[in-house]
């Protein structure tokens, strides 16, 4: 055991202990136990229950264990809520899917939970080496996910560009991290923050600067480091493509928002600069290049692009408000993009792939109940009341606005008008086309249940958004400290 | 009166409620669902006619409050109120609500179930927004309203009902969007002034934005408003939304979505905004113009029934802004009445081409001609509702044109002479219209066994042609219930102005009530403009 553990940071790490716990136990379970499918689908929902109980008991707590390599305090908390929200509901959709899809489950829950655990972490590091690792466990999890159809050419694809891609986008930020500890003579955030303090620029600054930003940029696919994003999210296996576009976002921002604006708060009006670019242009080329596909995930991928480009809009605003407002777009957006991806995934039979625009036509007639659930997620997405997204917007445009980001606010607009042109193609297909292919659709329990979380999640938080409101803004307070010494600097 | 105090939750949650038990009718029972929602927005219109009778027309406060904390951690408020302006406006709403439904009975014959829930859901979205006195909870219901209406266009409409729905989506959309910069700007600046977080309208009311912000706000408003009423050059939506949507949709398409922004400005632009207001005069005025006559040109050369009568609405509701944009209290009181006027009319209109539509399936107009001959009664509501429409005296149209006339001429003459021409060309081509469809001989041989109006159909029209005669003949209650609304969109536009009630001094709550008399009653002391 390390010098400076304590029986206190085991006490921290209790989530992270059950969630390894439960990983590990699906794979014996997997191998052990007759009805394997069912024994590892339990196994998984359980642990990640456990896990999220684990994490809600720390609600309030707000310190730093492990000899200051990781945060336990609000930020992470909401953050490994959200986590393990969009985990459960991917592990949800996923049964039904992976039987058509003919592949033993058992690795696949595990390696869900593993790429759980890296996001946990990557939540609380306030460490640069301890977010690395987090982020590596992670993304090799995602590797694998990604190829987990074997047969499947284009998951072969998908996985090795995410692969390739993956670890030299990993090398970038592995560089910029690495030049920051040359710089400063620290790994840890507070150090960072501490060391630059005094408003000194180098050329190596800058460089790591920017290494760090398209790293970073990589891993929430902003363009111009998207071009994986498409394709991958087309080949892997819908619910992992979900888990990819949500968790793995989420997690990737809230290690954006602790590198930049709790490590880097002296550096502020350099990463603002770098990052409204990133913002404006990832935003409007997701936007357009959504427009013309006729692939429901890669119009996905293309919409989850432009996402990213929205919530960027709360890093640049680098204000309280602003992180709360990525807070909150990053949970209603569990919602609305697990629950498409959920309706995506229920299309999958086994004559039918089912991530065809056509492949929803008629869907109104076949499963009502399922249309108006897509309808809601297509709305929600487009920021739409009295849905989630459309709080989500709210708080991102006033983010903007408070900060005097007006222009970034109008090329938000702009974007948000050009996305509902795509998201209403697909209601066009569900509701106004009548012809019906394939066979019947059928609905697991488990799937239902997740349909039915993401329809009350983006239509709860549309209508009485206080509770989210509440939290996001207790936990984005603790970066007022930071804020107020970068706003003194601007 | 304390049965009083959820009334407006009433009215507005009673179409909903009749939405919510339609889901659990079985789609099969299309009569049962046609009977549950006329009984639903027949309840919703008897429980908003307390609104006429209780309303305090010499309060000058809003009236039938009600509030309740939303989301507190921005400040939203569930907050509900009426003043003159929208108790006119909700009971046009509701009215229309009944006719649209019941004229719906036998035109719609597919998706009958989800036809029904989303007008329902329309009707909720469209009073929500008029009884809203939190901004952010309008933008809410400006905002769901969209969506029914793109159903109502896209899946009931005619040929070119995909192209037409997204194009009425994202025109409104843009300008919506843009506008709900604005509203953050004046929630910022209200917070900056205040050290309170709020959206609440009657505290905007009071603020006094700076000229250059009012300005740049004043023009996201705008886009957004301009484009529902519609104004010329953001009009090109409406044709197309108006000719392919459903008749029912058309009709409360006219009828009430289009006042929605002209209901905009007076309630939020004018009394936010009122220096940008006065400095947005000439711009505003001119478009006005520009749609009048241009509207009624169009009108003039369309062969297309529907869609003469959707540029006829162009046309209307440019001479509404420019009575408005007069900014004297004749004007907005003509404005006010002239929005009725068109809802009635025009309402009346689309029911009208809605009715030989689904008789005959054509909308040219080259197709009828001698439909008064087979059909009588019809073509006696329709001359009716064509003399209501050119503002023929003892109809209502007359009261609202005389009354923005008035309100124009003494501001600029030339601006009268614009708008009256548009009356003169407005008469010209409902006049031709109702000549080359209801006159002459029966030419065409599929309109000789036309059936006259059905007893359901006529019903529909009754209301409509009662309030015709009603506010041409005697408009005093209507303008009653306007008079003290409209003196505090005039004490904030022009300060200057002494308000016929001197209750309307008192009406600001809190400290600005004192400092706002003082400042009117000194106003003429100090002359100028504000």
């Amino acid at each position: 055991m390390p010098a400076g553990f304590t029986v206190d940071d085991f006490y921290y790490l209790l989530p992270e202990i059950l969630l390894t716990g439960g990983a590990l136990l699906v794979l014996v379970v997997d191998i052990l136990l007759p009805r394997r499918e069912w024994a590892a689908l339990g196994m998984t929902l359980f642990t990640l229950t456990l896990t999220g109980a684990a994490v809600i008991g720390f609600t309030g707590v707000d310190t730093t264990i492990s000899a200051g390599l990781l945060a336990i305090d609000g930020f992470a908390t909401f953050f490994k809520t959200v986590v393990i929200v969009s985990a459960l509901l991917t592990v949800l959709m996923s049964p039904s899917y992976l039987r058509v899809e003919a592949v033993r489950p058992g690795e696949y829950y595990f390696l869900i939970l593993c790429a759980t655990l890296g996001m946990l972490f990557m939540a609380s590091g306030v460490d640069l080496i301890t977010l690395f690792i987090g982020l590596e466990t992670m993304a090799v999890s995602f590797y694998i996910l990604a190829g987990y159809l074997k047969p499947n050419q284009r998951s072969n694809e998908a996985s090795v560009k995410y692969f390739l891609l993956g670890a030299f986008s990993l090398g970038i930020l592995l560089y910029g991290m690495s030049l920051l500890y040359g710089e400063t003579g620290t790994t840890t955030l507070a150090g960072i923050a501490e060391a630059l303090a005094g408003g000194e620029r180098s050329l190596t600054l800058a460089l790591a600067l920017i290494l760090l930003v398209a790293g970073m940029g990589f891993k929430i696919a902003a363009v111009p480091f998207h071009m994986w994003a498409p394709d991958v999210y087309e080949g892997a296996p819908t619910p992992v493509t979900a888990y990819l576009s949500v968790g793995s976002k989420a997690a990737s921002f809230a290690m954006i928002l602790r590198i930049f604006i709790e490590g880097l708060p002296g550096l502020v009006a350099d990463w603002q600069v770098l990052f409204w670019a990133l913002a404006a242009v990832t935003m409007t080329v997701g936007n357009i290049a959504a427009l013309t596909q006729s692939n429901i995930k890669r119009m996905l991928a293309y919409s989850s692009i432009a996402h990213a480009g929205y919530i960027l809009i709360g890093v640049v605003a680098a204000t309280e408000r602003g992180v709360a407002a990525a807070m909150v777009y990053l949970w209603v957006y569990i919602f609305m993009q697990l629950g498409a991806f959920a309706v995506v995934a229920m299309l999958r039979r086994k004559d039918v792939i089912g991530d065809e625009l056509k492949d929803l036509s008629g869907l109104y007639l076949r499963k009502p109940l399922a249309a108006v659930a897509m309808l809601i997620f297509m709305l929600s997405l487009g920021g739409i009341p009295p849905t989630a997204g459309f709080m989500g917007k709210l708080w991102l445009f006033s983010a903007a606005i408070e900060s005097g980001l007006v222009w970034l606010a109008v090329i938000f607009v702009v974007n948000s008008v050009i996305s509902l042109y795509y998201y209403y193609r697909v209601v066009v297909f569900m509701w106004l086309k009548d012809e019906i292919a394939g066979s019947e659709i059928a609905v697991s329990p488990a799937m239902a249940t997740a349909l039915v979380i993401a329809v009350v999640g983006s239509l709860l938080f549309g209508v009485y958004p206080q509770v989210l409101f509440d939290h996001a803004q207790v936990a984005a307070d603790m970066f007022g400290s930071a804020v107020s010494s970068t706003a003194a600097l601007q | 009166m304390s049965n009083d105090s959820s009334l407006l939750s009433l009215i507005l949650f009673t179409p909903l409620v009749g939405a919510l038990v339609l889901l659990f009718v079985p789609k099969r029972q299309e009569d049962a669902i046609r009977w549950i929602a006329n009984v639903t927005v027949a309840i919703g219109f008897l429980v908003s006619l307390p609104l006429w009778f209780r309303y305090d027309s010499a309060n000058p406060d809003f009236q039938f409050v009600e509030r309740l904390p939303w989301i507190p951690s921005i400040g939203a408020e569930y907050f509900l109120g009426v003043d003159g302006f929208s108790v006119l406006l909700i009971l046009l709403t509701t009215l229309m609500g009944v006719i649209a439904v019941l004229s719906s009975w036998t035109a719609i014959q597919m998706r009958v179930k989800e036809y029904y829930i989303f007008l329902l859901l329309l009707q909720t979205g469209m009073i929500g927004a008029f009884v809203s006195l939190d901004f952010l909870l309008f933008f809410l219901f400006w905002e769901v309203m969209l969506v029914p209406m793109y159903f109502l266009i896209g899946i009931w409409g005619s040929d070119n009902r995909l192209y037409s729905a997204i194009k009425f989506f994202l025109f409104t959309l843009v300008g919506s969007v843009i506008m709900l910069l604005g509203i953050l700007a004046v929630y910022f600046y209200s917070h900056e002034v205040t050290g309170v977080y709020t959206f609440d309208v009657t505290q905007f009311h009071q603020l006094d934005i700076p000229f250059n912000m009012q300005w740049w706000i004043f023009l996201a408003f705008f886009l957004g408003f301009a484009v529902k009423v519609p104004m010329f050059p953001f009009h090109t939506w409406l044709p197309d939304a108006h000719t392919d949507a459903p008749t029912a949709g058309s009709v409360i398409l006219a009828a009430v979505l289009l006042k929605m922004g002209t209901y905009g400005f007076i309630r939020f632009s004018l009394p936010i905004l009122p220096e940008a207001t006065v400095a947005f005069v000439p711009l505003v005025a001119g478009l006005s113009i520009v749609g009048i006559v241009y509207g009624a040109l169009v009108a003039m050369a369309q062969r297309d029934w529907k869609r003469l009568v959707a540029y006829s609405s162009v046309s209307h509701m440019g001479m509404v802004m420019l009575g408005m944009f007069a900014l004297t209290p004749v004007g907005i009181t003509g404005s006010i009445v002239q929005q009725l006027n068109h809802g009635i009319s025009t309402g009346a209109l689309f029911l009208i081409v809605g009715i030989v539509y689904e008789r005959r399936h054509t909308r040219l107009i080259s197709e009828y001609g001698g439909l008064s001959k087979v059909m009588p009664v019809y073509a006696a509501v329709f001359l009716i509702m064509t003399m209501s429409s050119i503002g023929l005296p003892t109809l209502n149209g007359f009261i609202g044109e005389i009354l923005i006339l008035q309100g124009v001429f003494v501001v600029q003459k030339t601006w009268a002479f614009f708008a009256a021409s548009g009356i003169v060309l407005g008469a010209a081509y409902m006049l031709w219209l109702y000549q080359r469809t209801m006159f002459g001989t029966v030419t065409n041989p599929k309109n000789e066994n036309l059936p006259d109006l059905t007893m359901r159909e006529f019903v529909t029209f009754v209301p409509l042609l009662l309030l015709a005669v009603w506010i041409g003949l005697y408009p005093k209650p209507f303008l009653d219930r306007l008079e003290t609304s409209v003196d505090k969109v005039m004490m904030r536009v022009n300060s200057d102005y002494t308000p016929r009630f001197a209750a309307v001094l008192d009406t600001e709550p809190g400290e600005g009530a004192g400092t706002r008399a003082a400042a009117v009653i000194e106003a003429p002391v100090r002359g100028g403009g504000r």
